[in-house]
């Protein structure tokens, strides 16, 4: 069947305001279907106020075996990270 | 007929319609083509069965003798469900059950757009909820129709027989009926004759995309007298079972 019918990645926003997320994919036979499908399969508890569906193949990955360069050394660089400020009490909750 | 006699044959038809369709929904849970579809038809028949809960409930305070949905639902002989014919067909094949949907959908879809406005505090409240609901299963429906009467020559020749199968069951959908009419009469719900053109349009318009034809057939009915055809028992006796074997039981 995957091989008949295309793959889309499914993209949910919860409420307004907030992104939309990818939460998962399905296979349908075109947009509209798609869209249906990632209706009833993703927001059948309410989860969602907005889809989106794209094709799966329409993504473009980063190649896992350029994991290494792509984002190691980030992970060295912690200063990065504005964890070193003192934030005064009263300024609460940042 | 007097007012609570008329509401009360209606919403026993109503109600039945929507749980025997809902039932031939859940026969497809686990079965379906695909893990999509494996969602999206329990979903359709969850609503349905979610909207004849209130119409038995209420069907038993209008008659008066303590009856609830349940007694309504799994205590009652094959003769007294007034469902129409075409809700309790076999499920068939995925088209075949789709085209079924469609045909009752695009039925309820202005029903119940109608009943809004009835002169029925309780039958309005229940169309404001239903009227979102069979909007979407009338689209989810329509959408494979078309897919599958425009798709492969074997999606094409079993959606044909679908057709073919349904037609004699299409005009018991709009007929006459002793119950139907008074509740119209008295503006509680829509009378089923005058939503024949909308319905005929809505068909039209989407075999038009699916490349489907009409067929022509000699009608069937008997289904609002509760005279079903051969397959009613089997299906009852699954809706029925629980309750059949430990009556009374809960849990």
């Amino acid at each position: 069947m995957s091989s008949e019918i295309p793959l889309w990645e499914v993209f949910i926003r919860p409420r307004n305001g907030l992104a939309h997320r990818h939460c998962g994919s399905l296979h349908a036979a075109d947009e509209t279907m798609a869209i249906q499908a990632a209706r009833d399969v993703y927001t059948r508890r309410g989860e969602g106020t907005s889809v989106w569906v794209v094709p799966s193949a329409a993504i473009t990955a980063s190649d896992p075996e350029n994991k290494d360069e792509n984002f190691e050394p980030a992970e060295s660089k912690i200063y990065r990270h504005p964890t070193f400020y003192e934030v005064p009490d009263e300024v609460g909750h940042m | 007929m007097d007012r609570s006699e008329a509401l009360f044959e209606t919403l026993i038809r109503l109600a039945d319609d929507h749980l025997i369709l809902g039932h031939r929904m859940s026969e497809w849970c686990g079965h379906a083509p695909m893990l999509e579809e494996d969602l999206a038809m329990p979903n359709i028949g969850l609503d349905l069965i979610g909207q004849s809960r209130p119409l038995y409930t209420y069907a038993g305070e209008v008659e008066g003798k303590g009856r609830d949905e349940d007694d309504f639902a799994y205590r009652r002989i094959e003769r007294d469900y007034r469902n129409l014919l075409l809700v309790e067909r076999p499920n068939g094949d995925f088209g075949h059950t789709m085209l079924r949907q469609l045909y009752y959908s695009a039925f309820m879809e202005p029903f119940w757009r109608e009943a809004k406005n009835s002169t029925d505090e309780t039958i309005a409240g229940i169309a404001a909820k239903a009227v979102k609901e069979v909007a979407y299963h009338v689209r989810h429906s329509g959408e494979w129709v078309i897919r599958l009467g425009d798709g492969t020559e074997e999606s094409t020749r079993r959606m044909a027989d679908a057709v073919e199968a349904l037609a004699p069951y299409v005009d018991e959908v709009f007929a006459d009926d002793e119950a139907l009419d008074a509740a119209a009469d008295l503006g509680i719900i829509p009378s089923p004759k005058n939503l024949r053109a909308e319905w005929d349009a809505r068909i039209d318009a989407i075999f038009a995309e699916a490349q489907l034809e009409r067929a022509q057939t000699v009608s069937i009915s008997g289904g609002r007298q509760g005279r079903h055809g051969e397959q009613m028992g089997f299906l009852l006796a699954d809706l029925q079972y629980v309750q059949r074997t430990y009556p009374g039981l809960t849990w």
